[in-house]
């Protein structure tokens, strides 16, 4: 591997295959970008994407396959061989550690990439003297300048708000000179008038730099890329031109199959109010107030969309409303009784469901087969328990019906629930709290990371449930999932909820700038 | 009093260069990412290792002074390289850090004792190394006795504070080994090899540690026991907890620690007998229970991912 | 391939018993003794006669109970390193009400473990109540509890509680016998007619009671369901309406409970009085059994049985004239520890297991 190849002209990977346990992540994938070629790399969640990029990075090491830069190959073992030959990414969480400035951060990879071009004792000794920042400090200022992206190289990265950390991250890449940029998701924590902000500049930049773009929004890959390549389960379907096809078509070649996830068509009288908020006071994890005088209601029936861009309250309110967090002040009543000061158990007991953001490690017990987490919330009670002692045979007639019921696929009940995948949790999580028959369902990030099957399943599950009287809110960052299945929208703007709107007021547009706290 | 509270001091300032460079070499670990409990039993082994050569040499009696540090450098590399070898239990297999330093802790500790009875035996001690007055300075009243009259080692350990310091906020290094404990996924993102810094990081530390024991045989007790240590390798841990990661904070917390086990031994040797002295021998015990209360309620101080083991491919 | 998980799981199993004895064995060679030997004393001897035998199951007795009450503890999430500390906690209550009370002959025994229970449960609650309430990591408080715990016996044996014929002369200190009513009958003397070696003490029975019990309390009620969810996932524990806390604190309490009864059982049934040293350094060898039974209270009884072998073996090697120090349990456990914890890492990690077949495959296609 030789690290000075110059300017990257061409960089093409060919036949690279990556395998996980029980599944191929990337099979048999080639590529190849030019100078000044803006490539949008598009796939569902899951197609391996982020593999592929990743074994780009070094991060990886492919089973099978070559990477050329220059028509050279090089074989990369570690991101700083990466850097070395002028490849950055940025990463779709950010890559950056939180307890140190920026400067220390960039001077951290900095460092790396210096000291890989001798292995002597005397670079080895170098690590045990002082580090020099202001240099790197100077580098920052300069390359800040150049791109018109303004940094201050002596903040600590946790003071940083998401598109702060976002600039951090492009600066850092560039420091490292990438003349060849990967961009993963990259706006996916970004309200849309940062969104339209970032596709500018990366206009700006792709004359200078070759860029990699991974999204599923087509309406930036439309704007921004001139090449698309589209990926699915794990192999390249389609490669060619963005300007040949329209978004339908991609979007079809992404699933596969058309999908039309179901859309809430009719509007029914609301009934009385299922979940009332006045006025909530919580705070968040760092001491802030996190929920901000926020005032809710939800009718029975109703599925009530609560946009925003994450971090501004959602995971403070939905661990309010089910008790896993302390309420500083306000009123919280379900179906007319008291939530406030009320235990987790209680709550539950009262009639509250929640499909919990993190599904993994919040919806069940990982190491806990299928049939204990479908169990998990009513263990104590009749029918599971009689005398004091758990009926087996009980539990396992339950986990059958629900495996039936809800198309849980798993070779055997037994099985470890973690072991499943991402969308036969969700229905396991589903499962539990339907069979419930709860009064309230509190949904965060229902489909998130979920292909289109399962996200349909669920979507459709949450209708059906809405129609049987039950009030939902339903969290989520994606816009068009909101205003497919609400029948009303509220926006949630640093714990405060700017308006409700009704089902037929709310366009992406509109909500982007109220997400963004722009009142009207 | 007077004469009691020198006493005291005169006991206690050396008596905290073990804990001191214990808890060292054990928040360099920390900030790493990894928790070491086997501390106490690597310092065991470096009190073994540490007067087995000038033992070998010279017997009982007086060796040349490099056998003495012979026998520190022994303490040392044996500590890192038992650091080692927890690194590939924890590290290279991920197994959970805290058993798995209790399994350390067990297995040096029963090895140090074990080895002792063979190749020493009986109730042997060395000469070990004594005390070096400094020139003029040491015959001041109080202080002089107090801080210019002590054993090299504790000048050594006062002085790691400083080092440990410059190496953590300084360096190159001590900047990897922080962004490790922090962020491991960022750190790896930019070409660092975290397994590498943290089996850096431990070699260290547990030469640190190494050279804790093998001040308490060599300089201190001048002997080895199988209660040696006597838990100040538990203390170690505590103490990184109580100075919040910080070499200047573990120096503040050695020095507490040390006096209150001091007083134990200054009441004794003024024969206050009558007051049941478990309940003195127990004080510091309990002092790290308390100050671990307080301590326990600020939380993102630390290093976040403590105790967590990385592995690039396993997605969390 | 079918069937890999199965052979690799044993495959590593195999390794890592080679390696435990590989490292045991150069750790001997370096004391100089003959391998074989040695080995062959510490498996043999024990089983070389009843009364040997009898040796073994009185060791094993506080190693199931220890052990199992480590397996509570570890299974609800939480570390109980203070073992030691609950077992002399439990039998200085124990002793104290002892020597108070005169209750007719079964009642007072039951009653007098009963309170080395609660003495090792409130000891070791402690440590519990202070993770869940203050954050402070039970694997420092708990070893820090054994050496308060040691000091307050030490002060408890010197003083209030030494025996006045000791006093005078220079003997170590230790409590009076306590009453002959009170100890654990020895199974020869409940039973007659048993060879003349039989004579363990009765109390391996309360262990194997004790054991089932808590298998059928971890496994068949809801409290124990949900304090194996909490120490699975206390995140997701606590988002299924489980009390983290007041489950974890409850696992201390049972874990220092049953430490406590090992205690008291190593009074009643072995010293008979109050000494120092009675604890034999159980309190972490049953952490040793809990892992090696595989956290599970039943898989603790066999594991029990194999380290008190092993223990009772060790203990034995001097009067056999081989010259390792009985030491030598303690490098043994430990590297036992050491080995299982990276063990169990090795076969759940599904990366490394795809890895190893799929060498094992190409291997195969390369010899094919």
């Amino acid at each position: 591997m030789s690290p000075d190849l110059g300017p990257i002209t061409s960089l093409r990977i060919e036949h690279i295959t990556k395998r996980f346990p029980g599944i191929v992540a990337c099979s048999d994938i080639s590529l190849s970008v030019g100078k000044g070629d803006v490539l949008a790399l598009v796939g569902e969640n899951g197609a391996g994407k982020t593999t592929l990029m990743n074994i780009l990075m070094g991060l990886y090491t492919p089973d099978e396959g070559k990477i050329f830069i220059n028509n050279k190959e090089v074989v990369f073992r570690s991101p700083g061989d990466a850097f070395a030959c002028g490849i950055g990414m940025v990463h779709q969480q950010y890559m950056l550690v939180p307890n140190l400035t920026v400067t220390e951060n960039i001077a951290l990879g900095l460092m790396q990439i210096q000291g890989n071009k001798g292995g002597s004792l005397k670079s080895r000794l170098k690590h045990l003297s002082k580090i020099n920042l202001e240099i790197v400090r100077r580098h920052i200022m300069a390359i800040s300048e150049h791109y018109g992206l303004l940094v201050d190289p002596d903040a600590a990265v946790w003071q940083l708000s998401v598109g702060e950390q976002q600039r951090v991250e492009l600066v850092k890449t560039l420091c490292f000179g990438a003349k060849f940029l990967i961009l993963d998701e990259p706006t996916s924590a970004l309200t849309p008038q940062e969104t339209d902000e970032l596709i500018a500049l990366l206009k700006r930049m792709s004359q200078e730099l070759s860029i990699i773009f991974i999204s599923h929004k087509l309406a930036e890959v439309k704007a921004l890329c001139n090449k698309v390549a589209i990926l699915r389960g794990g192999k390249l379907v389609y490669r060619g031109n963005t300007e040949d096809h329209s978004s339908a078509d991609i979007a079809a070649l992404m699933t596969g199959h058309e999908v039309y996830l179901p859309v809430n068509q009719q509007t029914r009288a609301p009934g009385k109010p299922m979940l009332e908020v006045r006025s909530l006071f919580v705070r968040g994890d760092r001491g802030n107030m996190a929920l901000n005088n926020l005032h809710l209601t939800v009718h029975a029936g109703e599925i009530v969309g609560l946009a925003g861009v994450s971090g501004n309250g959602q995971r403070e309110l939905a661990e309010a409303l089910t008790g896993l967090r302390q309420v500083e002040s306000g009123i919280i009543q379900l179906d007319g009784k008291d939530l406030v000061g009320k235990s987790p158990k209680q709550i539950i007991q009262q009639g509250m469901g929640y499909v919990p953001e993190e599904r993994n490690i919040e919806g069940i017990v990982p190491s806990m087969s299928i049939r204990e987490n479908l169990v998990l919330k009513d263990i104590g009670r009749a029918p599971f328990t009689r005398f004091g002692l758990i009926r087996k045979r009980v539990i396992d007639k339950n986990a059958e019906t629900m495996r039936d019921k809800f198309d849980i696929r798993c070779s055997s009940l037994q099985t470890a629930a973690g072991s499943l995948s991402g969308g036969n949790i969700q229905k396991v999580i589903l499962a539990r709290e339907i069979s419930r028959s709860p009064k309230f369902l509190i949904a965060v990030y229902p489909i998130r990371g979920l292909d289109l099957g399962a996200a349909e399943f669920i979507h459709k599950q949450l209708l059906a449930l809405r129609d049987q009287g039950v009030g939902i809110l339903l969290i989520s960052e994606e816009l068009e999932e909101i205003i497919n299945l609400s029948d009303r929208i509220a926006v949630i703007f640093k714990g405060h909820i700017q308006r409700v709107l009704g089902q037929g007021e709310a366009t992406q547009r509109k909500l982007g700038m109220m997400m963004a706290g722009v009142k009207d | 009093m007077l004469d009691f509270i020198v006493l005291f001091l005169t006991v206690g300032i050396p008596l905290s260069s073990s804990l001191l460079l214990a808890a060292l070499g054990e928040t360099v670990n920390q900030r790493s990412g990894v928790f070491n409990l086997g501390c106490e039993g690597v310092m065991s082994m470096g009190a073994f290792v540490g007067m087995l050569i000038p033992f070998l040499v010279g017997g009982q009696s007086q060796v040349a002074w490099y056998v003495n540090v012979l026998g520190l450098a022994a303490a040392a590399i044996i500590g890192a390289l038992f650091g080692l070898l927890f690194g590939v239990v924890v590290i290279k297999f991920g197994a959970p850090q805290g058993i798995a330093g209790i399994g350390l802790q067990l297995f040096c500790t029963g090895l140090a004792g074990t080895l002792y009875r063979h190749f020493i035996g009986g109730a042997q001690g060395v000469y070990g190394i004594s005390t070096i007055s400094i020139p003029l300075i040491s015959d001041l009243p109080i202080v002089g006795k107090m801080l210019f009259s002590c054993n090299p080692m504790v000048y050594f350990a006062f002085l790691m504070v400083p080092v440990t310091s410059y190496i953590l906020f300084k360096t190159p290094w001590g900047l990897k080994i922080r962004a490790c404990g922090t962020m491991p996924r960022a750190a790896d993102s930019m070409g660092i090899n975290v397994s590498r810094t943290r089996y850096q990081a431990l070699a260290f530390g547990s030469a640190m540690a190494g050279l804790a024991g093998a001040y308490l045989s060599l300089c201190y007790a001048k002997i080895f026991t199988d209660t040696l240590i006597g838990g100040r390798g538990f203390i170690a841990v505590a103490l990184v907890y109580f100075g919040r990661w910080s070499p200047l904070g573990v120096m503040g917390g050695a020095l507490l620690f040390s006096l209150a086990q001091a007083l134990q031994l200054a009441v004794q040797a003024y024969g206050f007998t009558s007051f049941p002295y478990e309940f003195l021998v127990m004080l510091p015990y309990l002092l790290v229970i308390v100050v671990l209360v307080f301590v326990g309620k600020s939380k993102h101080v630390g290093p976040a991912m403590l105790g967590k083991p990385f592995n690039r491919e396993m997605r969390t | 391939m079918k069937h890999f998980k199965a052979y690799y799981t044993a495959g590593v199993i195999i390794l890592a018993s080679l390696l435990a004895f590989a490292v045991s064995s150069l750790i001997l060679c370096l004391l100089g003794a003959n391998v074989f030997d040695t080995f062959y004393v510490i498996f043999c001897y024990p089983f070389s006669s009843l009364k040997n035998l009898s040796g073994v199951i009185n060791i094993m007795t506080p190693l199931i109970l220890v052990g199992v009450g480590i397996c509570v503890a570890y299974r609800s999430g939480i570390i109980n390193i203070g073992g030691e500390g609950q077992m002399l906690m439990g039998l200085l209550t124990g002793i104290v009400v002892a020597l108070h009370i005169d209750l007719p002959a079964p009642f007072g025994l039951i009653a007098v473990l009963m309170m080395g229970m609660v003495g090792g449960a409130l000891w070791g609650a402690l440590p519990g109540i202070l993770r869940t309430r203050f954050g402070v990591s039970e694997l420092l408080s708990t070893v820090m509890f054994n050496y308060i715990a040691a000091q307050l016996y030490a002060y408890a044996l010197r003083v209030p509680l030494l025996d006045p014929s000791v006093s005078s002369g220079s003997g170590d200190p230790q409590t009076v016998k306590l009453a002959s009513s009170l100890w654990l009958p020895r199974i020869n003397d409940m039973v007659e007619g048993l060879p003349k070696g039989v004579r363990f003490h009765s109390g391996i029975f309360v262990a194997l009671i004790l054991s089932v019990l808590i298998f059928l309390f971890m496994w068949k009620t809801p409290v124990g369901f949900k304090m194996r969810a909490a120490g699975s996932s206390d995140r997701a524990a606590r988002y299924g309406g489980i009390n983290v806390n007041r489950h974890l604190v409850l696992a201390m309490l049972i874990s220092g409970a049953c430490c406590g009864l090992a205690g008291m059982v190593e009074i009643l049934g072995v010293h008979h009085r109050g000494i120092g040293n009675c604890t034999g350094g159980y309190g972490f060898s049953g952490i040793v059994v809990a892992l090696f039974g595989g956290l599970h209270p039943l898989g603790v009884i066999p594991a029990a049985f194999f380290f008190a072998v092993i223990s009772y073996g060790c203990s034995a090697l001097q009067i056999n004239k081989i010259p390792v120090p009985s030491n030598m349990i303690d490098v043994l456990q430990g590297l036992v520890i050491l080995i299982i914890v990276a063990a169990k890492l090795i076969i759940s990690n599904p990366y490394l297991m795809d890895r190893v077949k799929r060498r094992i495959e190409s291997f195969r296609k390369e010899a094919a």
